[in-house]
């Protein structure tokens, strides 16, 4: 469901966009907020928080088990959030689209499941240098108990994938591409494409985190050609505790269930189980079926804004913050990818990250300090953390100034 | 001067400060005024875990009192960690063991105490615990 296009960014009304953002109306520390932490979760709408109210309030039961109506009222809403992913994500079936608890626990499935089926000693797995650790930790632990080795993708001082090197590594031991799409510590747009079909033309299968990338721009699985892509509901205007990963149907056929126990089953005796069909066969347990409910009110509401609208405004604002940030003298903006998302890491002269981090929260400004989980990219850049800024469609110029304003008191304030 | 001293000391010379820039500005003052602790102690063995900026702890036993020295590459960290060695530095196991520092909410600074804050107070508090546990049992021994 493409809906809006790009002809239609005129059109819009980011303020009252904005204004749909309850949480982003209030004070902290006496000042009017600065929300600059979407990175690390973003904030819901009211569609969305008026979605899992309504839940809650009227529809709340157990998915996929009751043959009573309530029962069958919230699996309806719930497998309507699949349905939704798939169309938004332009996946091939239902069946392609598996949900999880989140990003971290998409990756885990997939290092365990068909790692620990495929994988074999001295098989590689490729990861890069600005990867989250939650696509190192998973492949590390998967590594060790199959004999696997790690090879990791080099990384320029501006924050961009070292391409040769990639193609250099790449080889016919690799088993596995584990690449983040977008960087949040650093906001490099990775060339995925490049790296699905060098990895593919390798036989590797292609796993690609994609937290930061399927919340700010439009993301078309079957064109990138990904094997595995995965993302979080929390980071796309929804709530925490949901995730999706989307895989191939064939790959999924191929790998066993993660974790056993309701909902995953056909049939059970003590002497053999067997699984249930693509999806259940992933989603043992009782879901977060309130915050499924919720994505797909999320989905909807970026689907009406359209997502390429919300990249260029994200582009936007990333130019004017670039600008801004620029300017200020003892300023350094750590990553500066040829191309980028709307996330800047930035470095105070002579001021620690978390003293700075400190003084905007008593300004109202929300920003993340320290290695945003990604230690490896601090190691490189030999530094203890950084200040991140990341933006939203729903911030606006005056954040910005504002976020400028609390860094210019902030170096005043430790001279 | 015992723990008890100290604190109310410290209390009073809060007590001056209206708002929080002053507060924050006095704090990072103490810790610029932290007798620096030696380059060789800056190693990994004495980082207290848990906080986002680097903590450097030592301790020693002189008599039957605790010295503390510390260092951190945060000044508002460094600060705190400092108000917390006026505390606890030169006392003896026991008084350290027994003393709550709810203080630091009397001075405004009760946020910092939390153990999920970042800066990692409590974990300099729990860390310097842990030394007068390890040193009252060395001296009964």
């Amino acid at each position: 469901m493409k809906t809006a296009q790009i002809d239609t960014y005129s059109t819009i009304n980011w303020k009252t966009i904005r204004n749909q953002f309850p949480v982003l109306q209030q004070e902290v520390n006496g000042k009017p907020l600065v929300y600059l932490d979407n990175g690390a979760s973003s904030q819901m709408p009211q569609p969305v928080i008026d979605r899992l109210n309504a839940y809650h309030s009227n529809e709340h039961a157990n998915v996929h088990r009751g043959i009573h109506s309530l029962s069958q009222k919230a699996t309806d809403a719930y497998e309507a959030t699949r349905e939704k992913v798939k169309d938004f994500i332009n996946a091939g079936s239902l069946e392609e689209v598996i949900f999880t608890t989140g990003t971290t626990d998409s990756i885990n499935l997939v290092a365990h499941s068909y790692g620990r089926t495929y994988l074999k000693e001295g098989d590689e797995i490729i990861v890069s240098q600005m990867e989250h650790h939650a696509n190192i930790v998973p492949w590390q632990m998967i590594a060790e108990q199959t004999g696997a080795v790690l090879k990791v993708i080099p990384m320029d001082e501006n924050g961009n994938l070292m391409m040769d090197a990639f193609h250099a590594i790449l080889s016919e031991k690799t088993a596995i591409v584990a690449i983040i799409h977008v960087s949040n510590a650093l906001g490099t747009i990775n060339p995925v494409e490049e790296i699905i079909e060098a990895a593919h033309a390798k036989n590797a299968v292609v796993l690609i985190d994609g937290a930061q990338s399927v919340p700010h721009t439009k993301v078309d699985v079957q064109a990138l050609d990904a094997d595995f892509y995965t993302f979080s509901a929390h980071k796309m205007c929804g709530p925490t505790g949901f995730g999706i990963l989307y895989g191939k149907k064939e790959l999924l056929n191929k790998i066993p269930p993660y974790r056993g126990g309701g909902d995953m089953i056909d049939k059970v005796t003590f002497e053999k189980t067997t699984y249930n069909d693509l999806p259940h066969k992933f989603e043992a347990g009782t879901p977060p079926i309130a915050a499924g409910i919720g994505l797909g009110a999320a989905i909807d509401f970026l689907n009406e804004i359209g997502m390429d609208n919300i990249a260029h405004r994200e582009a936007e604002l990333l130019e004017y913050a670039t600008k801004k940030l620029s300017a200020i003298e003892g300023l350094r903006i750590v990553g500066q990818a040829n191309q980028k998302a709307s996330v800047i890491s930035f470095l105070l002269d002579g001021i620690h990250p978390t003293d700075a981090g400190t003084i905007m929260d008593k300004e109202g400004i929300a920003v993340r300090t320290g290695h945003h989980c990604a230690q490896p990219v601090m190691d490189y850049y030999n530094i203890p953390g950084t200040l991140r800024a990341s933006i939203s469609f729903y911030n606006n110029e005056d954040d910005i100034d504002r976020l400028a304003e609390a860094i210019i008191y902030t170096k005043e304030f430790f001279v | 001067m015992t723990i008890n001293e100290i604190q109310e000391r410290i209390i009073k010379e809060f007590s001056l400060f209206d708002d929080w820039t002053d507060k924050y500005k006095h704090i990072i003052k103490l810790g610029s005024k932290l007798e620096a602790l030696p380059e060789k102690d800056h190693k990994d063995e004495n980082l207290v875990k848990g906080c986002q900026s680097q903590v450097w702890l030592t301790a020693d036993l002189d008599g039957d009192k605790i010295v503390f020295a510390a260092d951190s590459d945060a000044a508002i960290t460094k600060g705190l960690v400092a108000l917390m060695i006026r505390v606890y530095s030169g006392q003896t196991p026991d008084d350290i063991l027994a003393h709550n520092p709810d203080f630091l909410k009397q001075i405004g600074l009760a946020e910092h105490l939390s153990p999920t804050r970042a800066n990692g107070l409590a974990s300099m508090v729990k860390q310097m615990k842990i030394y007068a546990m390890a040193f009252k049992s060395k001296l009964v021994s």
